[in-house]
């Protein structure tokens, strides 16, 4: 049923090739033009690289302030160790580090609320600060312009026996080791719960939110990783060359890390150290030939806006893209001939087979009787400055009830949903969720309360496979708004597995559990975009317009997939469909103009001239609004 | 504490600075407002217009010539790079157009540093700007005060283009909602052009200026851009008010640190910066939400 997990040494292949290049580029490289000391500085920058393409590969956080904690650490590990403070250089690295990391904390915390272009000025300015702190107020302990020299190596063990990792090879194999553990973690870390997150927030970061993950959390946790590996390498660097220069704070050093990042590759973890070999390489050699001494950098910015333009995977990226892309194309070109039929209309049958398969949701049954109200919505109002959207709205919603909201165009549904979940803030007025307070807390915490919603314009996670948008929405059910589980892997919870492959199941979709969801047909996206508000095992399940854009057969599908979600949980359902809503909702809340109409059962409103002449404008109920 | 001429002396340092990050700011937040580009090439910009002047003024040996003729280089520059790059980027993601420009800003440096080295060179104060000033109770170069009034009246004058023109009426409809502006069956195309062109002539200008303040080397826009960034920050994204006011602001917190402690003239404007994050995210000026 479920694809092979993690596991075995097919899956550890990638560290077995760094581990093979680690070894090897010492022997081999030399002869290229790379020094033994040349490739130790390639691994300091492929070191804070790791951290750095988990930030902006994966979450997609774009930093131009990484020389702020490359500077932290670096300085801190070598005040610590020149003044005498400490004698150990792994205890001072680990200080060092950790320094870095507390500095990324703090400025990751102010970073993360903004986005886009926020955040990179935001990192890119409290990178400058980072310089002219050291430059100038603690320049009694930096150095400030001079730097600190005579930072000591590391040794080995302990007294008599201990040896110094001198220059050259030992301070190679030093680097190696680390930059190796470096990776491993790094992988596990993009392998890791919080690594899908951390990728799904860079596919669409609102949709994260909205299925109860934390987001800023996340982000900010992906920053202090970066802060720490960049620390790391800035203690590392210290060591290595005798003196922690200031430059390692520079702008400069922040710029440098991007542009590798992109032409190694982002997201794919050895981008940068790829792109250092470059830049250092091209820095060294071209200097070498007389006339292009002072082009070596002009030849790296064109390069860079060609990749930028062009090719914007990176070296790296692109290899492996060609490689993916010959493993999968067979998979792929079947999946879209599959989409192809879908859409073609032939694959309607099959889906309206399905409903003859009676699957259980591990889903929390509704633990209340009939008469308990799941959701109150209390005198709900939303005014964009004259103009009242909402204006005093409340209804009850009996659990275990399918519960809809209509109304013409304009009369306030979807800002209705929104604040019910608390995607937008009510001017005023509350919702209650069994009973207690949802609004005020965000959207995130809404969804961990239990209140899910599926969009009227699908927002899935368009790159990942079925099974990934998916997991993304259980694992915030099971793991809540926030932990930070970096090594286990992110497919290792059983219970959030058997979630998917119900769900996957019951809408249809374990055929195309590996298929990307741009891939899918237009009603695959439909039902993935309900399955993934269900995957949350929500009490209330909130349906903006799911019939919206089907075919006929489609609709009937949808709206028997919706009885049988309506036998586990509460639903709210926004729909045009009015055959459809009477054929479906037990209650229905009547919206015009932002206030309350009518609220009654399906037979109730049928019936209500009121409705009648407001809604339909005389129109008989059955020409779709 | 300092003595009240060193602090006034030092307000008008501020004012000359701040006036200036006003105008580069400006160039950059007109861009940033109405195409969305955060311009990383800005502070390459900088660098470029400053040695537009070195240049023309050892060909013209005069000043004035020299900025019209170097105007019309970053003109055609700004131009150039909309045209041949940056249009192609309005549709990417910020983080693409970030990169993109970064990449410019290192091509554009690299080249002025295979041209003319990487030593700094001397612009000489124009002939009229020489010396310095009686203001009352203290002695100010001529030059920084003319230095404030054609920075003033620059920015008036952008003012009035942005204002009181219909292609600035344009651009500030662009900057509150692009994609209505392009319903109404407004040409942006050439809007577009024309900020992005403006933007780059308003930072071009600014190094002109400069020029003879301080010594010129490829790699001096940097801090300025850097500054510019904590500016538009300041005053809020895309707002051309707010780029004055906060470009003033910075200037003054700037020099009136160093008034009192310079080592912490910098540090002290990333920190307002970082406060500002807290309190009023959206700027001084600006609107919750815009970017």
């Amino acid at each position: 049923m479920s694809i092979a997990r993690s596991g075995g040494l097919r899956s550890h292949t990638p560290e077995l090739a760094i581990l093979l290049t680690l070894i090897a580029a010492p022997v081999v490289l030399p002869h290229l033009g790379f020094s033994i000391d040349l490739l130790t500085r390639v691994l300091n920058w492929g070191l804070i690289g790791l951290g750095f393409d988990i930030l902006f590969g994966l979450a997609g956080l774009l930093s131009f302030g990484q020389a702020a904690f490359y500077g932290a650490g670096g300085f801190v590990t070598a005040y610590l160790l020149v003044s005498g403070t400490l004698t150990s250089v792994w205890l001072a690295l680990a200080a060092g580090t950790i320094s870095a990391g507390a500095f990324g904390l703090i400025v990751g915390w102010l970073a993360v609320r903004r986005i886009g272009i926020y955040f990179t000025m935001i990192t890119l300015a409290f990178g400058q600060m980072a310089y002219f702190i050291e430059n100038s107020p603690l320049s009694h302990y930096t150095g400030g312009e001079n730097g600190i020299p005579g930072v000591p190596v590391p040794m080995l063990g302990f007294g008599e026996h201990a040896i110094r990792v001198g220059a050259g090879l030992p301070m190679y194999v030093l680097f190696a080791v680390i930059f190796f553990g470096g990776y491993v973690l790094a992988r596990r870390i993009v392998c890791s719960p919080v690594g899908a997150i951390l990728l799904a927030i860079k596919e669409n970061t609102a949709r994260v939110a909205m299925l109860g993950h934390n987001v800023p959390a996340y982000k900010l946790t992906a920053f202090v990783i970066a802060a720490l590996y960049a620390g790391l390498a800035g203690g590392l660097l210290g060591s290595f060359q005798s003196y922690m220069p200031p430059d390692a704070f520079a702008l400069e050093t922040s710029g440098q890390l991007v542009v590798q990042t992109i032409v190694g590759g982002a997201n794919t973890l050895i981008g940068p150290l790829v792109g250092a070999a470059v830049w250092l390489w091209l820095r060294d050699n071209l200097q070498l030939i007389p006339g292009l001494s002072t082009l070596w950098k002009l030849v790296l910015g064109i390069a860079f806006i060609v990749l930028v333009v062009a090719l914007r995977r990176g070296i790296c990226g692109e290899i492996i893209h060609w490689w993916t892309e010959r493993r999968t194309l067979s998979a792929r070109q079947a999946a879209e001939a599959v989409t192809e039929t879908i859409e073609a209309g032939r694959g309607a049958m099959e889906a309206s087979s399905r409903k003859q398969r009676d699957t259980t949701l591990p889903l929390p049954s509704p633990a209340t009787a009939d008469s308990d109200i799941a959701l109150e919505a209390c005198a709900l109002a939303r005014h964009y400055g004259g103009l009242k959207a909402v204006d005093g709205v409340s209804f009850k919603v009996r659990a275990g009830t399918i519960h809809a909201v209509i109304g013409p165009n304009g009369a306030g549904k979807s800002t209705l949903f929104k604040m019910l979940l608390d995607e937008v803030s009510p001017t005023s007025g509350h919702v209650l969720l069994f009973g207690s307070q949802v609004t005020g807390h965000g959207v995130s915490r809404t969804a961990q309360f239990g209140i899910a919603k599926s969009n009227q314009l699908n927002q899935l996670f368009p790159n990942l496979s079925v099974r990934k948008n998916l997991r993304i929405a259980a694992l915030a059910r099971c793991r809540g708004p926030l932990r930070i589980d970096l090594l286990r892997t992110a497919d290792s919870l059983v219970e959030v597995e058997a979630q998917i492959d119900a769900i996957m199941a019951l809408l249809n979709l374990a055929r195309r559990a590996d298929t990307p969801a741009h891939i899918l047909a237009y009603g695959e996206k439909r039902r993935l975009e309900i399955g993934m508000a269900l995957a949350t095992s929500p009490k209330v399940l909130l349906l903006d317009e799911p019939l919206a854009g089907m075919s006929p057969s489609e609709r009937a599908a949808t709206c028997a997939l919706i009885r049988d979600i309506a036998r586990t949980c509460t639903i709210v359902i926004v729909e045009h469909d009015l055959d459809a809503i009477f054929g479906l909702a037990e209650r229905i809340t009547v919206l015009y103009e932002g206030r309350l109409l009518a609220d009654g059962t399906a037979d109730e409103i049928r019936s209500n001239q009121q409705v009648q002449d407001a809604y339909l404008g005389g129109l008989h109920a059955h020409e779709p609004a | 504490m300092p003595s009240w001429p060193a602090l006034a002396s030092q307000a008008f340092n501020g004012l000359a600075l701040g006036s200036l990050l006003a105008l580069v700011s400006s160039g950059l937040t007109i861009i940033l407002g109405t195409l969305g580009v955060l311009n990383f090439a800005h502070g390459a910009l900088f660098a470029v217009g400053a040695y537009a002047a070195f240049v023309m003024l050892q060909y013209t040996q005069s000043f004035l010539l020299a900025i019209a003729v170097g105007c019309g280089f970053m003109l055609v520059l700004g131009f150039l790079l909309e045209r041949l790059i940056i249009r192609f980027f309005y549709g990417r993601p910020h983080e693409d157009q970030i990169l993109v420009t970064y990449g410019i800003g290192i091509v554009l440096v690299e080249c002025v540093r295979a041209v003319f080295g990487g030593n700094a060179q001397r612009v000489p104060t124009p002939s009229w700007g020489q010396g310095a000033t009686q203001l009352g109770f203290l002695i100010y170069p001529t030059y920084r005060l003319q230095l404030i009034a054609i920075i003033a009246t620059l920015l008036v004058g952008l003012y009035l283009v942005l204002y009181r023109t219909s292609m600035g009426l344009v651009v500030r409809a662009g900057i509150e909602n692009p994609g209505m502006v392009g319903i109404l069956g407004i040409n942006l195309r050439r809007t577009f052009l024309l900020v992005f062109a403006i933007g780059v002539v308003a930072v071009g200008l600014a190094g002109m200026l400069y020029a003879p303040v301080v010594a010129v080397t490829p790699d001096m826009g940097a801090n300025f851009m850097a500054q510019s960034f904590v500016v538009i920050v300041l005053g809020g994204l895309g707002s051309f008010p707010g780029a004055v006011v906060g470009g003033l602001i910075a200037g003054e917190i700037v020099s009136l640190t160093s008034a009192f402690n310079s080592s912490y003239s910098e540090v002290m404007l990333y920190a307002l910066m970082a406060l500002l994050l807290v309190l009023r995210p959206q700027g001084l000026f600006g609107s919750e939400g815009r970017v």
